[in-house]
């Protein structure tokens, strides 16, 4: 009964990994780039939450929509400041950028209001327990993994059903072509930031909801995870953001089940450091040969 | 003539560097330098150290790693243990700290060789997290509580480590060796069809880059009277990675140049971390977007000299061809 608890915990941390690693995911599949800034994305979105939740007085719908507008807002400035002069840079120039920019981010809100920690209030979300079959399951961690699997559902219709998504399938396939057929792809590119700042907003709130400390350097580690989820599921694949999430909290909840849960953070980087050794691809990407 | 022309340079610099080591040594036993300029100068020194191993890594073989600080935790635990442990004296400790440090550069090069880029950038910061989350766990070096280590670090050690760095990586950049790793720095696809074995020279920059960095460990461990995991955490690298980006990836002298700008800087801005942070973040940004390359670029302070005397072999070479 153990297990299933641990498994339940690791699915509504894996379904928090997963949206964050949707938005590396798809900003790497359009600009190739491993947005290093997006961990404090989440970061911000966390705390903007929490500020409507106790300063703004509002619900948990209400904040989770705030939070999201604000930090696809705070995505779309990044790209368009930091990161849209160095779109024919190097690959090395566009990295340091963005470890630049998320040391900025972090700092900077440090150096605003503080290093201290915040406790989310408790009350946003019915606490009850239910026992099926033994197992005791939180109602937040449901409403957690709902409101994640909500998410991803209206991700996947935008991007396969809208306009916007087409544009952005076309960019990431091909960004001259897509220039040549009429796309706008500076404005396809900002979306994407913004859609997946948007999903790191939401993150951030249920992670605040559910792990109730939230600080200004918390999302250093999870951003770091989330990019393993997505290297796990193939980096650039939608579905495989998902699936790679979910595995790697199951992973983490069955690391720490056996005992090991001081070990649980270097686990994500071992399950990194194999995967790219031995499937490079990740669990859903084809296997592409280098062209010269 | 070029090599009696080099040779030359050489020596100039060697002297040069030996008559400043000789002042401060005397400035130092005659009390002139309080413990807090010394400090300051030993930070410069292992800055030094750090930012040359790291170039030849990022700026020679053009291997982008950002998990330094795993490999000067390796050597600032190994000669640790050496010291306080086995009670071995100092210099067996650098020399042990600094082949445990290669050893784990060997560890961490062979797999990565299959790595590219963005790819090899985040395997090697998980690979200093492993390391840091290996510390954390380890008993015996104190856990997360640290290991007392005495200070054994001083101005001669410092002095005699920077100058063996730079002499040895500087001549290994010259050698063939140096110009195969440029060569895979410039074009891998290109470098490996010319039959140039990528393979084997991406790992012998990585291990000679740990071995520098490990050694700096040593000086590092024993320049403080305790060491735990936490200051061995990714700002560490992101701290040397700045080194080797505002010197000029590529230019030796610019890593130096850089690491003892920056140690100045951090040293007056010890008491505002916040504030050193986001300076250091900015010169990441602006440097990025408006000189990639850096500095000093790809260029040697040497080259500047060669340029202004008028009938360098470089010039001659011009004419010739």
């Amino acid at each position: 009964m153990e297990l299933i608890q641990q498994l339940i915990n690791g699915v509504s941390l894996g379904s928090i990994y997963a949206l964050i690693a949707l938005g590396y995911t798809m900003v790497y599949g359009i600009v190739k780039l491993i947005n290093f800034a997006h961990g404090d994305v989440f970061m911000v979105g966390s705390f903007v939450g929490f500020y409507s939740i106790t300063v703004l007085d509002l619900s948990f719908i209400p904040a989770l929509l705030i939070s999201m507008t604000v930090c696809a807002l705070f995505g779309v400035l990044i790209e368009r400041i930091a990161y849209k002069p160095l779109r024919n840079a190097t690959r090395i120039a566009a990295l340091i950028t963005a470890i630049g920019v998320s040391l900025l981010i972090e700092y900077g809100f440090i150096y605003v209001r503080g290093a201290q920690p915040e406790a989310y209030p408790n009350d946003v979300l019915p606490t009850e327990k239910f026992d099926i079959l033994g197992v005791s399951i939180n109602s937040q961690s449901v409403l957690i993994f709902g409101v994640a699997v909500v998410l991803m559902i209206i991700l996947q219709i935008i991007v396969h059903k809208s306009k916007i998504g087409k544009a952005m399938r076309a960019v990431s396939f091909d960004a001259d072509a897509a220039k040549l057929m009429g796309i706008n792809v500076n404005n396809t590119i900002s979306a994407t930031f913004a859609i997946g700042s948007a999903l790191a907003g939401a993150a951030g709130v249920i992670f605040g909801i559910y792990y109730i400390k939230i600080e200004p350097l918390m999302g250093v580690l999870p951003g770091l995870k989330a990019f393993v989820a997505a290297v796990l599921g193939g980096i650039g694949i939608i579905p495989g953001a998902m699936v790679g999430g979910l595995l790697l909290g199951v992973i983490e909840a069955l690391v720490s089940a056996a005992g090991y849960s001081l070990w649980r953070d270097a686990v994500a980087f071992v399950v990194l450091i194999l995967i790219l050794i031995f499937m490079p691809q990740g669990l859903f990407g084809k296997n592409k040969k280098e062209k010269v | 003539m070029t090599t009696i022309k080099r040779a030359k340079g050489f020596w100039l610099s060697i002297s040069l560097s030996l008559i400043f080591f000789a002042v401060v040594q005397v400035l130092i036993g005659g009390g002139s330098l309080n413990p807090f300029y010394q400090n300051t100068l030993m930070f410069i020194g292992i800055n030094i150290i750090l930012a040359a191993s790291l170039h030849l890594i990022i700026g020679i073989t053009g291997q982008f790693s950002i998990g330094h600080a795993g490999f000067l935790a390796v050597g600032a635990y190994a000669s640790a243990v050496m010291t306080m442990k086995l009670e071995m004296p100092f210099y067996a400790a650098l020399i042990v700290g600094g082949l445990a440090s290669a050893l784990a550069g060997l560890i961490i090069g062979i797999p990565s060789l299959r790595l590219k880029g963005d790819y090899l950038a985040i395997a090697t910061l998980g690979f200093g997290e492993i390391v840091r989350i290996m510390l954390l766990n380890i008993d015996y070096v104190g856990g997360a509580s640290g290991m007392q280590v005495s200070h054994l670090t001083t101005w001669p050690w410092v002095f005699a480590s920077v100058i063996i760095t730079i002499i040895v990586i500087r001549n290994f950049t010259s050698s063939t060796h140096g110009r195969a790793c440029i060569s895979i720095r410039e074009d891998e696809t290109a470098a490996d069809s010319m039959g140039i074995n990528t393979t084997y020279y991406k790992v012998v920059a990585f291990a000679i880059g740990a071995f520098f960095a490990g050694i700096a460990g040593g000086l590092y461990a024993h320049n403080f009277y305790i060491i735990q995991p936490s200051n061995f955490g990714f700002l560490k690298s992101f701290d040397i990675l700045i080194l080797v980006v505002l010197g000029g990836l590529g230019s030796l002298s610019g890593a130096v140049l850089a690491a003892i700008l920056l140690t100045v800087v951090t040293t007056f801005l010890q008491d505002y971390p916040e504030t050193r942070m986001i300076i250091y973040s900015l010169v990441l940004i602006v440097m990025m977007l408006y000189r990639p390359q850096g500095l000093m670029g790809t260029k040697e302070i040497t080259s500047m000299f060669k340029r202004k005397g008028g009938s360098s072999h470089e010039k001659n070479k011009n004419t010739a061809a």
